[in-house]
């Protein structure tokens, strides 16, 4: 690998990295607009711009291969004129309107003002060049042509990435704006990303617009639970409300992006119908109780059925959204505080979905459906169940996540399930199901869980709780062992990390995996 | 001196097939088909030391060896005929009076690269020439001087010509290569370079009108017959393109090293109404301006007027006499370079039109004095910081003009009007 001197620093970057990259190595930051690293490279905006000993005149840093010897200054006074010139030039006809703009507070503009020129405007307000604002240009993507740098991100996202070239620059010189073409708005399932990357202003999301200013967001990684793809996302939120979901890097699963399907998931994620309080069935009507009340009944009942009727007169039924950890530790309260091996797994994705693409949208719909196989739950299970309904085997059903009612229809519910003596719903919304339920626990949705993913791949992700579930819900794992220790008095790991290490000591799929050290990243699966 | 490259103004209808071939036309295709190999073609041509006449004056025959011997994929041949600096015009009259000549320089180079297909890109205005062209390539094909196994020597040949719609930066190599691939002309970045990397992804060669069609004259007649005419490092006869404040302006053959004062004074025929002269451009507008007394000292051949401080570019010689307002002249320059601009790299996109905002006000006489320094700033930070050189192209009149002529930059501040125009009466006219 060739070694290089950027200011000053000793650096040894592989010999495909452009001097960007290799600056990042030594914590030196090239300031850039155009370049993205999942982008080919235009060498536009002429931020980039480095003194290179031997080199007759500034080079951009984004088009420049590292090469053994080679001596970069990023903060010489010619590189730090230009920058400034360029940042200069940048500004003259920007309209400089942050407070009532969405980016401020994320805007590599006002970022690179302050870390680079800091110098008083040297053009006349009035002379500015106009141009479009709030321009809808569809897909939920609002355009400020006037705040534009022309960087040509989203040209090229959509050139390259999609395929698909919705937008593209109009006109010349200082009157080049991006524009859709004419009566062709954006139609794309992946057009939130052009937001993400728009290193300005210029692209904001219709749905974040004059919502929530950005200094204000915590982040929070995590995984989006819109498909079994697992984008690597991080969650901005504010006071326990989600304001949008961003994709973050992830080579191999989602590399930059995300869909717009998964983007603006969130609010189903918290909408009024969370559950805040476990419920019980009075007079065919759902009331409040207390966890403790709820338990005890439900542990009493359970001991009624193992009793009279046998553990198998016990089952769960599992959906594919819930975390590995989830999975796992009802599989493990299946067997040792009933005794039961009746567990079926609810994969479903709802009528209408989006299927498969060629860049991440899966058909299945479900987050962790690898996981709950790696766990060795079993893929379907529910003729099973239906069957031992039928005949009167089975008694009670612990719906976890499971929406039956939704994945089945009413009507093939009753037809299947209808027989039950009881049904307990572990659930964070009050969905069709629990209107069923004898009994109903409100559980944690994923941004507020600490846990793991298991991705389509084989790839395990970390999730991070971002804030508490509302009111007195919890997370399913804490339920599933206040419920174990009332049936049998035996302790059962409740916090995300000793569960994974119980799965990773019981599972072989998970044989050598901590939730600690899956990293941004995550990890694969054990092979085999 | 011997008529070269303005034969046609000798041999009348020398655009016509017959007369061309009559008056020795595609000879030198004969000699290079027949009795030259492609490497001894490029080494004539460098050693002829022809250097490029669209303006960066690169050796012709250093780019044509650049071409990889072995490329696997197809070689292509672009000939720039997208003529578009202010203040030239000689490929206009080429390609009217002389095609065959193009055409006869194009299959030569074709040859010696190895290309079996040419792209000729022309200046969308140019709709006569462009007829002319065609009709002269038709009867190259009828004549089997192109199209397949040219003149039973095996060698194959295909001439595409091409209209651009507009824009001056389609007469940047890669921006031409872009506009030529069906994309806007945003010039790209190099390294790739086009002997690399250039039409369609392929190794291209992209030659000047001009430059082409001094390749059939130095294959007949032999590199050293070539480097006797003018300068050794920078030789060969040039068109000169004279205008401005001058008597006789027009299209001249000189021999390169010609000095700019008799071309001025003699060729010319002197200033305009018995004139002062007050500056030269010398290269096309994109160039530094020459004082009256630089400008008398001046050979024109790329070498000797480098040295002095400007670029002789493409030979557009653009003559101011006493009565020019200069802040007016760059005013000019600067709306053509803004206007033309291709956008692509912030410091152009951005720089040209604040100079020019600057040099309008200045020139009504709302200027400030402090304009000055910010107008040469943003010059100087836009040269060398952009993709392509239009952004030098302003850059350098500006760093020349603001110097050159300060007196009469601050003379428009201290009057609040332009003193060239005596009366707020005229100044309203």
């Amino acid at each position: 690998m060739p070694k290089l001197t950027i200011d000053g620093k000793e650096v040894e970057a592989d010999a495909s990295m452009n001097l960007i990259r290799a600056a990042e190595l030594a914590d030196i930051e090239i300031p850039h607009y155009c370049y993205h690293p999942g982008l080919s490279i235009p060498g536009n905006c002429r931020m980039c711009l480095v003194e290179i000993e031997k080199a007759p005149k500034l080079q951009i840093a984004c088009n420049t291969r590292v090469a053994e010897g080679m001596v970069v200054h990023t903060t010489s006074d010619k590189a730090k004129a230009a920058q400034k010139a360029v940042l200069e030039f940048l500004l003259i006809n920007h309209p400089i309107d942050c407070p009532v703009c969405d980016q401020a507070g994320e805007c590599k503009l006002q970022d690179y003002y302050m870390d680079y020129d800091q110098q008083p405007s040297r053009f006349p307000l009035p002379e500015k060049n106009h141009k479009g604002k709030a321009i809808d240009i569809g897909s939920g993507v609002m355009l400020d042509q006037e705040r534009c740098i022309l960087c040509a991100r989203c040209t090229r996202f959509f050139d390259e990435i999609t395929k698909t070239s919705e937008l593209a620059i109009f006109g010349r010189g200082d009157h080049n704006v991006i524009d859709i073409n004419p009566g062709q708005p954006v139609n794309n399932k992946y057009a939130g990303n052009v937001v993400d990357i728009c290193p300005v202003g210029a692209l904001t999301e219709k749905e974040f617009r004059f919502r929530m200013r950005v200094w204000y967001l915590h982040r929070t990684t995590s995984v989006c639970g819109g498909c079994e793809r697992g984008c690597a996302i991080d969650i901005h939120h504010h006071r326990g409300r989600i304001y949008r979901f961003k994709p973050r890097f992830n080579p191999g699963v989602n590399d930059y992006w995300m869909c717009d399907e998964g983007r603006h998931s969130f609010p189903g994620l918290q909408a009024e119908t969370r559950l805040t309080s476990p419920l019980v069935q009075m007079k065919d009507q759902l009331v409040q109780e207390t966890w403790g009340e709820g338990v005890r009944r439900a542990a009493s009942i359970i001991a009624d059925y193992k009793r009279t009727n046998g553990p198998n007169s016990i089952a769960a039924v599992v959906d594919a959204t819930s975390t590995n950890e989830e999975a796992f530790a009802i599989k493990q309260f299946m067997k040792t505080a009933i005794g039961s091996d009746r567990i079926a797994t609810l994969c479903w994705s709802p009528p209408g979905a989006s299927g498969d693409d060629e860049l991440l949208i899966r058909a299945n719909k479900n987050s962790n459906t690898r996981g709950l196989a790696a766990i060795g739950l079993s893929a379907d299970g529910l003729d099973g169940l239906a069957a031992a309904v039928a005949s009167g085997e089975l008694k009670m059903l612990i719906a976890f996540r499971a929406d039956l009612v939704r994945a089945l229809g009413e009507e093939e519910f009753v037809r299947r399930f209808g027989a039950l003596d009881y049904m307990l719903v572990l659930s964070t919304d009050a969905n069709e199901t629990c209107q069923m339920a004898n009994q109903v626990w409100p559980i944690a949705a994923y941004p507020e869980l600490d846990g793991s993913f298991t991705n389509f791949q084989g790839r395990v992700q970390r999730i991070n709780a971002a804030f508490p579930p509302p009111g007195n819900a919890i997370a399913g794992v804490e339920a599933i062992a206040r419920l174990g220790h009332a049936l049998d008095g035996v302790d059962r790991p409740h916090a995300a990390d000793t569960v994974f290490t119980a799965m990773a000591s019981e599972e072989p799929a998970f044989k050598g995996l901590s939730l600690a050290t899956l990293g941004e990243h995550g990890l694969d699966l054990a092979a085999g | 001196m011997e008529r070269i490259l303005t034969r046609w103004l000798d041999i009348p209808d020398l655009r016509k097939f017959e007369v061309y071939v009559g008056n020795g036309g595609y000879k030198a295709l004969r000699k290079a088909l027949f009795e030259m190999k492609p490497e001894e073609i490029v080494n004539e041509v460098k050693n002829s030391n022809l250097r490029g006449r669209g303006g960066a004056a690169f050796p012709t025959g250093v780019k044509w060896s650049f071409i990889p011997k072995d490329s696997k994929k197809p070689v292509y041949l672009c000939c720039n005929a997208d003529e578009s600096e202010p203040g030239t015009f000689a490929n206009r009259y080429e390609l009217e009076f002389d095609p065959h000549c193009i055409i006869e320089g194009i299959v030569i180079a074709c040859l010696a690269v190895g290309a079996h297909t040419a792209y000729t890109y022309l200046r969308g205005e140019f709709t006569v020439q462009k007829r002319i062209f065609d009709a002269a390539v038709a009867e190259a094909y009828a004549n089997n001087y192109l199209g397949k196994n040219i003149l039973g020597s095996g060698f194959d040949l295909d001439i595409f010509t091409h209209r651009g719609a507009g824009a001056y930066i389609c007469g940047e190599e890669t921006g031409l290569l872009e506009s030529l691939e069906g994309k806007r002309a945003y010039p790209r970045n190099r390294p790739p370079f086009p002997a690399i990397q250039g039409a369609f992804g392929c190794p291209t060669v992209v030659n000047n009108i001009e430059t082409l069609s001094n390749v059939p004259h130095i294959i007949n007649r032999g590199a050293d017959w070539y480097k006797s005419i003018g300068p050794e490092k920078s030789p060969g006869p040039k068109l000169f393109c004279l205008s401005g404040h001058i008597n006789k302006p027009g299209l001249y053959e000189l021999p390169m090293g010609f000095p700019l004062k008799d071309l001025i004074y003699d060729v010319g025929g002197g200033i305009l109404d018995g004139k002062a002269l007050k500056g030269v451009i010398p290269g096309g507008s994109s160039f530094p301006i020459f004082t009256a007394d630089e400008a008398v000292k001046v050979n024109m051949d790329f070498d000797s007027v480098r040295a002095a401080g400007s670029l002789m570019g493409t030979a557009g010689v653009m003559v101011m006499n006493e009565d020019t307002c200069m802040v007016d002249a760059l005013k000019t320059i600067a709306h053509f370079y803004h206007h033309e601009s291709c956008g692509q790299c912030t410091p152009c996109r951005e720089g040209c039109g604040w100079i020019e905002k600057l040099l309008t006000d200045l020139e009504a006489g709302r200027g400030k004095i402090e304009d000055l320094k910010i107008m040469y700033d943003a010059a100087a930070n836009m040269e060398g910081n952009t993709i392509c050189v239009l952004a030098d192209s302003l850059s350098m009149p500006v760093k020349s003009f603001v110097p050159k002529y300060r007196d009469e930059f601050e003379a428009h501040v201290k009057l609040g009007r332009c003193p060239f125009k005596t009366t707020s009466a005229q100044q309203a006219a």
